[in-house]
């Protein structure tokens, strides 16, 4: 058998905790070829020259990613089954290239941060979260054994999404449920061939299918009746461009579910790991809580929820690091390495919470830029300010923790956290 | 000790306690201060300012604060750190004595200096009539008293708006006007709006927008004269064609003048462009031998610059104002070989009638133009400029978040035209003339100018022939 690449290294999910010795050895060659033919970029300035070059396509149509392809031979019918029970839905801002996927962003965002709709819908949000977060540390009054994940993490961005959103509350249990199995499902790296993997690939296409359908029901529900939120809003309310149809809203509604609160679990979730490895950063933040702002920047920068993008391609021969990346070529793009780089940024393993220039590609970069980010940056300000200011002597129980199985949405499944009380 | 360590140990003397002047208290002047600090600078640090306020940002003065949104006192530069100077403000510079390393001030204080730093930008040009200038509802706008009487003229709200000049701040002050539903006549002596910095292709555009936001614009004409009622306030203008427009608010934006009559006399290479420097901001005398204790930065600046054929560049640019000041700062407390160049690809944006105006390198370098991206017709678009089968520049409408990828191509001397996107193609990709006007018609405002010195300012001196 062939020695695996760093790439391959990486994405195994014994490495998990720890990818990053795997970057650097990565970020050797900036454009790595792999034995799938996928070309991994892992530098900053090359990942940033590609979110900006117009010969890149993000929709997977173009050219599907052969995502989760095990080792050779075992290319069955059953390999890329997420992947194409995600292509099967419409296209969303994601998965769209120019002009589609400006016209429907253009459509979304006066419904989310864009005046005059809705200038303040994020700024309004501050005392719903801060109560929320409030609620959640009194929850843990009396308690000397938290679960930063379950008790904390979790909770906030999901309440959050589904008021922003208008999704029912009382719904969360199932759509979590569809987000676990498709993510457990999702496989890049060498396992996607174990059978562990493969047994659970049918029900990860099936929570996709289930989710998509959930998602036009909801769509439906409010065509018929309007009620709050985005989704009610933006079936019942023409744009500057009319209305999306209504199969790419339900898969707009499903991404925004989705990342609404996928990536922001796992960042908060890092951020209270990253910083009771970091004593000294915890306390520093304890004197100086207006140092959140760029704590949150460096905390993006550090551990970063997307680690890497897989649904870009090239349309065109692309010359990049004396590499020429072939039209049709699938790309990834590794933000978790790219962030870690040290051309890009000085002493990069380093926490710095008052790092300069922190221009990191935690929300990516160029058109895809995260929609969601001003709201991701609010509650995970307001969560780790809170949990810095009140929780009184936090300990980390288990170093590293256990880890969700998924590479892209890399993050925590429990940080145990031993504490003395929380202060008022 | 040996000659290098008497060097560094003069350069570390100079830091902790030489004394730097820096003139002009604005954008470039504050980024200076802050970058100096920044670097490890220690000695004593005055800024010099003629404007009565501390450093204000300029851009919103013509969008924002005329809408109303943000008041003129409100647009304070935000501070990158502490940079503990000696602020004198509402005083002017009036004279140099590079002898005496002197800087006089209009109050008749005299400033040592162990090294300057000139950043006194430009003023706006003002109408050319002296009397008719005096006209009240006659404005410029440059400084935040400007802006804020003009914003204050413009809630009256005024019947009429007559914008004189169509370059960015003209053309931006038009599409206030209109979002204010204020009617608004554009008086502009080239072919189109927008035409010297972005040529003629797209002035067309930049042309039917305005039409299309209301505007009544007329171009291939100037205004001769303006007229008052009885009362000196400004009621009706007369066009070069003979006709008339009556209003009550007259705008000139007719471009900027340098800020160098105060380095008159001091042997610097000061004069209509600016003041000469070299890629790292320091600056010329008269005979284009580059000075050790004088640096220039931000609008009031001209420097080569290598992509285009080191062709001297002035840009009134925010971005150029911010790179030129961190860049004559650092090399104002580093030796050879530790300075950097100011090599930035000059950039400009502007916001009008709800679009986003962008552009990257110098488009009037360029000769020919093509679309590349979106949809001219929807004014989305990204277009090329090219000079001689290279990219030197690019111009974005709403779509600038792909400026980086021809800034790039323009950094490389990439090919013209550039390799064809992957999607959202323009029906129509082949190049054409973009017609920028011949640099003497006088027209539109450049922003950036390429800026040969005339032979007939014959400032050099020359010494006789000696064996
Ligand atoms: C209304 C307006 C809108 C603009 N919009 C944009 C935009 O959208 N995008 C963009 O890229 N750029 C824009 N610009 C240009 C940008 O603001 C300038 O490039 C930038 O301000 C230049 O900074 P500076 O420090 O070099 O010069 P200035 O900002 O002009 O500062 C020079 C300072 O020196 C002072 N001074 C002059 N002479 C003396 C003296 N003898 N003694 C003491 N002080 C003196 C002046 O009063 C002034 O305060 C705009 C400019 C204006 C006026």
């Amino acid at each position: 058998m062939a020695e695996e690449t760093p790439w391959q290294q990486a994405l195994r999910y014994a490495n998990r905790a720890n990818p990053y010795p795997f970057y650097e050895e990565l970020r050797k060659t900036p454009v790595a070829r792999q034995p799938d033919g996928t070309y991994v970029v892992s530098t900053y300035r090359e990942i940033v020259t590609l979110l900006h070059d117009p010969r890149v396509s993000s929709d997977p149509r173009k050219c599907p990613a052969p995502a989760a392809t095990p080792a050779e031979g075992a290319a069955d019918a059953e390999a890329e089954p997420i992947t194409e029970a995600v292509i099967s839905l419409e296209p969303n801002i994601i998965t769209q290239d120019p002009p589609e996927h400006d016209r429907d962003r253009r459509t979304m965002m006066p419904h989310f941060v864009g005046p005059p709709r809705s200038p303040h819908l994020i700024s309004d949000l501050e005392p719903e979260i801060h109560r929320i977060v409030a609620g959640l540390l009194d929850g843990m009054k009396g308690k000397n054994r938290i679960d930063a994940v379950d008790d904390f993490a979790y909770p906030l961005p999901v309440t959050v999404i589904c008021k922003v959103l208008g999704v029912p509350l009382e719904d969360e249990p199932r759509f979590h449920h569809w987000i676990e199995a498709a993510l457990d499902a999702l496989d890049f790296g060498p396992e996607a061939a174990s059978e562990e993997i493969r047994s659970r690939l049918a029900g990860g296409r099936r929570a996709v299918q289930d989710f998509g359908q959930f998602a036009a029901d909801l769509l439906d529900r409010y065509a018929d009746q309007p009620g709050p939120g985005m989704l009610s809003a933006m079936v019942n309310e023409d744009g500057t461009e009319g209305r999306m149809s209504k199969g790419v809203l339900a898969s707009n509604a499903l991404l925004l579910i989705f990342a609404g609160h996928e990536t922001t679990v796992n960042l908060i979730a890092h951020s209270v790991l990253t910083l009771l490895r970091h004593r000294e950063a915890l306390e520093e933040l304890r004197r100086r809580p207006e140092l959140i702002v760029p704590a949150v920047e460096e905390l993006l920068r550090f551990e970063s929820s997307v680690q890497f993008w897989h649904t870009r391609s090239a349309l065109e021969d692309i010359d990049i690091a004396g590499t020429t990346i072939p039209k049709g070529a699938p790309i990834f793009l590794a933000y978790g390495s790219a962030n870690r780089d040290p051309e890009r940024f000085t002493d990069p393993d380093r926490l710095d919470l008052e790092r300069r220039h922190n221009e990191h590609l935690g929300f990516s970069q160029g058109i895809h830029f995260c929609f969601g980010a001003p709201l991701a940056r609010l509650e995970v300000q307001i969560a780790v300010g809170e949990f810095v200011r009140r929780v009184q002597n936090p300990r980390l129980v288990e170093d590293p923790p256990p880890y969700r199985h998924n590479q892209i949405f890399r993050g925590p499944r429990h940080v145990l956290v031993d504490i003395d009380g929380i202060r008022d | 000790m040996t000659l290098r360590a008497t060097v560094a140990e003069l350069v570390r003397e100079f830091r902790a306690s030489g004394r730097i002047v820096i003139v002009g208290a604005s954008l470039a002047g504050l980024r200076a201060a802050e970058t100096l600090r920044e670097e490890g600078f220690t000695g004593s640090l005055t800024v010099i300012g003629d404007e009565a306020y501390e450093p204000y940002d300029r851009p919103p003065l013509s969008k924002q604060v005329l809408k109303g949104w943000v008041p003129a006192d409100h647009t304070k530069l935000p501070r990158m750190r502490e940079v503990d100077a000696d602020w004198r403000l509402g005083v002017a510079a009036v004279g140099l004595d590079r002898v005496t390393k002197q800087v006089s001030l209009a109050d008749g204080e005299q400033v040592p200096y162990d090294r300057l730093l000139i950043a006194t930008g430009t003023r706006a040009r003002q109408w050319p009539n002296p009397a008719e200038a005096a006209l009240h509802g006659v404005h410029t706008i440059r400084s935040r008293d400007d802006a804020e009487q003009l914003q204050k003229a413009l809630a009256e709200p005024p019947s009429r708006v007559l914008v004189v000049g169509a370059g960015f701040i003209g053309s931006e002050v038009a599409s206030v006007c209109r979002e204010l539903d204020i009617p608004v006549t554009v008086v502009e002596r080239g072919s189109a709006p927008l035409v010297g910095a972005l040529g003629g292709v797209i002035g067309e555009i930049a042309a039917q927008m305005q039409r299309d936001h209301g505007v009544d614009l007329r171009c291939g004409l100037g205004v001769s004269s303006l007229e008052g009622d009885s009362e000196g306030h400004v009621r009706r203008a007369r066009l070069s064609d003979g006709t008339t427009v009556d209003a009550d608010v007259v705008v000139a934006s007719l471009g900027s003048i340098r800020n160098v009559e105060w380095l008159e006399g001091s042997g610097l290479a000061a004069g209509f462009w600016g003041v000469g420097c070299d890629a790292g901001g320091r600056a010329f005398d008269i005979n284009g031998v580059v000075t050790d204790s004088i640096y220039v930065a931000g609008d009031v600046a001209r420097a080569p610059h290598v992509l285009y054929e080191y062709q001297f560049l002035a840009m009134e640019h925010w971005d150029n104002a911010v790179f030129g000041a961190e860049v004559a700062a650092h090399n104002m407390v580093n030796l050879e070989p530790h300075y950097r160049p100011h090599l930035l690809l000059p950039g400009f944006w502007s916001g009008q009638f709800g679009v986003n105006i962008k552009s990257v390198g110098v488009p009037p370098f360029g000769d020919e133009i093509v679309f590349t991206q979106g949809s001219v017709e929807e004014r989305r678009f990204a277009a090329a400029y090219g000079h001689r089968g290279r990219i030197v520049a690019a111009v974005t409408f709403d779509h600038g978040k792909w400026l980086e990828y021809y800034g790039k191509l323009i950094e490389q001397s990439g090919s013209f035209p550039p390799p064809p996107p992957g999607w959202d193609q323009p029906p129509d990709m082949k190049p054409m003339p973009a017609e920028f006007p011949d640099p003497r018609v006088p027209t539109g405002i450049p922003d950036v100018v390429l800026t040969g010195h005339a032979p007939s300012e014959r400032t050099a001196e020359f010494r006789p022939r000696r064996h």
